[in-house]
């Protein structure tokens, strides 16, 4: 009677079809020759003596490689306009659907960005963000790259949705802050074709 | 049942046989064995034109075969045909990618702006049978873009395909030719007559059509990408058509609706202000707490239990009529119509919030409840006769069922009405034209069929003895009947007795074994034995104290005959609201529930047919309640439960009340009354257009540039009396008001002066007290 009676875990290992498994026994070999603990202990004292490779971050920082996925960046064309479009295929791409846009129209006195659409909402929620960088692929305008930032810590759910205004890339040297009117005779297909290289005075608001 | 002997002829598709009826065109065929042909013009409920070339096939006919490919589109099959598509014939998909490749000559690189991206017929085909690079060099014909084409619809040429979908619907489905293909070649564009903007009513169905982005709505541009937005089949909410929507979801915001695909019903069209008229679901002003009228006399928001408390203590042992307007649903209906018989213990209680009449009431508990005219007695009948109904602007689905067999078999069409109307000048109706009181005497005179309709809307109580000659007229001549009232709540509201005289399921209030019935299945002794008031006589009585308190729901007072003796009753009487936006009801109730708008909440409404229309909760998770839900609440809260907790638990509880086989209520004729006039004195008519001042179409601004002017419409004859031409403001005024706006000379009773019911610069029953049949002085302003 008490032979068949099976443990508890036996019978649970038979429910679940493992009886044919066994269970390797585990080998005990007793303690490492000392020949192999002193070969043990060289590599550790050998080391010692080479170079390091660890910085004193963040005292000290070596820069990123060249092309290393940090935080997003919204660009500009040369003017001020904004390069973005609105057109999703950036949130359409996201393999972690961390990007939420909206578009709107530019209008004569509201022009965010040349042609007929910018985005008006752009969102990066970097709680999500794995960074892969397909967005950047998918970005028509190249208004969406990434730059080599990486230090994204940060104390609260709220302030890693980055919107916008944290995205968007400061204005440089001839750049004016939008809303402002295209360059005068140039249409949307002459800034991508980066005809335009700069602010016109027409441009400024008066 | 007659069945018809259709021929089937088969034919061979890429190897495989298959039988379809004699006339089905090749493209249809290959539909059948699931085989997809590309195409761009091709649509099932249009002609076929064979515009865009893109479904370019081999054929061949008893071993002959065609020396070119041809358009799949427009052949139909023939005995002995093999077909072989791109899967099978080299010849063919070259031909096709060579069309492919014409028609992206000039299309222009957009698609990350345009948005029809991700849902764009061409994308999808040019990846599907198109080549991978573009052969074209040159520079591409650029148009200046996008031009207004009307205030909702903008058109991108340089996107146009040159299907002519849009021309072909606009001339043959919704039989407004505004916009044709002009100019030819490369230059062929759509476009609009100088004159005459694209003022359809019907104009969104082109956007939905399109299949590339050249047609787009103003107010959905930019709004999003199809990856954004959650469908959910809905149920339009705006007129008894019934027509099926989709209605698309980002973020608990709707952003657009497009028709849905109902053959039985709207096919796969709807009428603009179903698609577009939607914001005043996400307004701003939305009533999102339940109000509560304090001690000082102040709304203030207050918490449920509060809200329920207060309305239960005014409404506990009193004497009180339930309004329930004619925008709910099935379901809330049926907890109104339950709340008044059980939980307050009277008929009093009336859906209509419009001008009605005790005839109508009549008629509705005798000829409408349990009627089975359906859109499928359109299609057959020989002759539609159209009764204080104005197809087009009243209930268009309608109109384009009974414009579609104009169309196809010349269906004969006769309105009685004061004025012809442009809706009836397309269905080319028979005009029968009638001083306002006097259409029983012309009704008196046609002649009709058993496999006739008589079209009867909710205006022909309007008039008194109308209704009574359309039921005498269907008795001599075995014609059938169809209600069609403008609201989608008030087939609904009948079925579930929201009205004095009936209780669900068309029981009349007046047979004792329908009232032991209900009362059985709803478990209580007994139910109020006469029939209850009219609304006219709810407020009235409530105006003189006779009635102690209101339960009202989506009601306009100044939608009723009697406006100002409305907004006194609602000042007098303890008003319990349940409204989705403040109105001249809120304002004066003393509790107010918020509700859920139709896109947050489940149900169905019923249509005209008596077809039920079920909807899904488009958004999910709101807070918003139901009405029938807060009815539960409060009326357990006065101690005399409904117990209908959910929608779920008000439908399945209707449905078992919901047929009646017991004897209808019977219909007395009343006689009507003719007026008599002076010559510079007119009989008012008028009638509600489709998109005017509305208060579901609120904020809606591209929506009201294509509605129609406001206008007075007098005859020649007038006009020559007053010496008065086309745009000369005139005068309509009688003791309560008047109201100054363009003359318009056109085809009306000479008696007669028409006005738009309620559009700008026209609220009539506001201004003047009454909407027809009384009289009015006329003048050169």
């Amino acid at each position: 009677m008490a032979e068949n009676q099976d443990l508890p875990v036996e019978s649970f290992r038979r429910d679940l079809g493992l009886e044919a498994v066994q269970s390797a026994p585990v080998k005990n070999d007793g303690p490492a020759s000392i020949g192999n603990q002193l070969k043990g202990f060289w590599v550790t004292f050998i080391t010692m003596f080479k170079k390091v490779n660890t910085v004193q971050y963040p005292e000290e920082r070596e820069g990123t490689a060249p092309r290393f996925h940090g935080r997003h960046q919204l660009n500009r064309h040369a003017d001020g306009l904004e390069k973005c479009i609105g057109c999703e295929l950036c949130a359409w791409a996201c393999p972690a659907d961390a990007i939420y846009v909206e578009g709107a129209s530019n209008t004569e006195e509201n022009r965010m960005s040349p042609g007929e659409r910018y985005g008006k909402v752009y969102q990066i929620n970097y709680l999500r963000c794995i960074f892969c960088g397909l967005c950047i692929e998918a970005c028509p305008t190249r208004a969406l790259t990434m730059t080599n930032e990486f230090e994204l810590a940060d104390e609260s759910r709220e302030s890693l949705i980055y919107e916008k205004q944290d995205l968007l890339a400061p204005l440089r040297q001839g750049m004016l802050m939008p809303p402002h009117p295209m360059y005068p005779d140039m249409d949307d297909s002459n800034y991508y074709k980066g005809d335009v290289l700069g602010s016109h005075p027409s441009q400024e608001k008066p | 049942m007659t069945t018809e002997v259709v021929d089937m002829i088969t034919v061979v598709i890429d190897g495989f046989e298959v039988s379809v009826p004699k006339g089905t065109l090749v493209i249809r065929a290959a539909e059948k064995l699931g085989i997809q042909i590309p195409r761009f013009c091709d649509h099932p409920l249009l002609d076929p034109v064979g515009a865009c070339r893109q479904c370019l096939v081999d054929i061949e006919i008893n071993g002959r075969p065609f020396p070119k490919p041809q358009a799949s589109c427009t052949i139909p099959v023939e005995p002995g045909m093999i077909v072989k598509t791109q899967l099978t014939s080299p010849v063919a998909q070259k031909a096709q990618e060579g069309i492919m490749d014409f028609l992206l000559v000039n299309h222009p690189l957009d698609c990350p702006v345009c948005d029809k991206g991700g849902e764009c017929p061409l994308q999808n085909q040019a990846m599907s049978t198109g080549r991978g690079e573009s052969r074209f060099e040159g520079k591409k014909r650029l148009f200046d873009k996008p031009i207004n084409i009307s205030s909702q619809v903008l058109l991108d040429r340089e996107r146009c395909v040159l299907c002519a979908r849009c021309t072909r619907f606009s001339e043959q489905i919704a039989a407004d030719p505004f916009i044709t293909l002009n100019e030819r070649g490369a230059l062929q564009q759509v476009g609009i007559y100088q004159n005459q903007p694209f003022e359809s009513y019907f104009s969104g169905n082109t956007v939905q059509i399109c299949p590339v982005g050249a047609l787009t709505g103003a107010s959905y541009r930019f709004q999003a990408r199809p990856f954004d937005l959650v469908s959910t089949p809905s149920a339009c909410e705006h007129c008894a058509s019934g027509c099926a929507l989709r209605t698309d979801i980002r973020r608990g915001k709707t952003l657009r609706r497009l028709a849905g695909d109902d053959p039985e019903v709207n096919e796969e069209w709807n009428c603009d202000k179903g698609r577009w008229a939607f914001k005043y679901v996400t307004a701003l002003d939305r009533i999102t707490n339940p109000l509560v009228r304090d001690s000082s006399g102040e709304l203030r928001e207050a918490s449920w239990p509060e809200a329920i408390a207060a309305a239960s203590l005014g409404l506990k042992g009193k004497r009180v009529g339930v309004l329930v307007g004619g925008r709910t649903t099935v379901e809330d209906a049926y907890g109104y119509s339950k709340f008044a018989r059980v939980t307050l213990n009277t008929n009093d209680i009336d859906f209509r919030s419009r001008v009605s009449s005790d005839e109508e009431r009549d008629f509705i508990a005798s000829h409408v409840v349990g009627t089975s005219t359906t859109y499928r007695d359109l299609d057959r009948a020989d002759h539609v006769l159209l009764v204080g109904f104005e197809p087009e602007e009243e209930s268009p689905i309608v109109f384009l069922r009974i414009m579609k067999h104009v169309r196809k078999r010349a269906l004969k069409v006769s309105a009685i009405a004061t004025k012809l109307s442009r809706g009836n000048e397309k269905l080319q109706a028979i005009f029968i034209a009638v001083a306002p009181g006097s259409e029983a005497e012309a009704i008196a005179k046609i002649e009709l069929t058993a496999k006739s309709v008589i079209l009867v809307g909710e205006r022909a109580c309007e008039s008194a003895g109308t209704l009574s000659a359309v039921v005498a007229l269907a008795g001599r001549t075995n014609a059938k009947i169809g209600w069609i009232p403008r609201r989608a709540g008030e087939p609904g509201a009948i079925a579930t007795g929201a009205i004095g005289n009936l209780l669900p399921g068309g029981r009349p209030v007046s047979d004792p074994a329908a009232r032991v019935d209900v009362a059985t299945a709803w478990g209580v002794d007994s139910l109020p034995t006469s029939a209850g008031k009219n609304s006219d006589q709810i407020f009235a009585s409530a105006k003189t104290g006779e009635l102690d308190a209101l339960v009202v729901g989506g009601v306009d007072p100044l939608d009723g005959a009697l406006a100002s003796e409305a907004l006194l009753a609602l000042d007098r009487a303890f008003v319990v609201s349940f409204e989705i936006r403040p109105s001249a009801v809120t304002s004066r109730a003393d509790v107010v529930f918020p509700v859920a708008s139709v896109t947050e909440k489940s149900g169905s409404f019923m249509n005209w047919e008596g077809r039920s229309r079920l909807f899904e909760s488009a958004v999910e998770g709101s807070l918003q309640r139901s009405d029938v839900r807060i009815l539960s609440m409060l009326a357990d809260a006065i101690g005399k439960p409904i117990t209908l907790n959910t929608v779920k638990s008000a439908a399945k509880e209707f449905a078992t009340l919901s047929k009646w086989d017991g004897a209808r209520a019977s219909f007395t004729a009343s006689n009507s009354k003719n007026i008599s006039v002076t010559s510079d004195e007119a009989i008012l008519t008028s009638w509600r257009r489709l998109l005017d001042d509305g208060s579901l179409q609120e904020g809606e601004v591209n929506l009201a540039g294509t509605a129609r002017k406001s206008v007075v419409v007098i005859s020649p004859k007038r006009a020559s009396a007053l010496g008065v031409v086309d745009g000369d403001n005139v005068k309509v005024s009688n003791t309560q008001g008047s109201i100054i706006l363009p003359v318009l000379v056109e085809n009306i009773h000479d008696d007669a002066v028409w006005l738009p019911r309620k559009s700008r610069g026209a609220h009539l029953l506001e201004t003047l007290g009454s909407a027809s049949g009384t009289l009015v002085k006329v003048g050169k302003a």
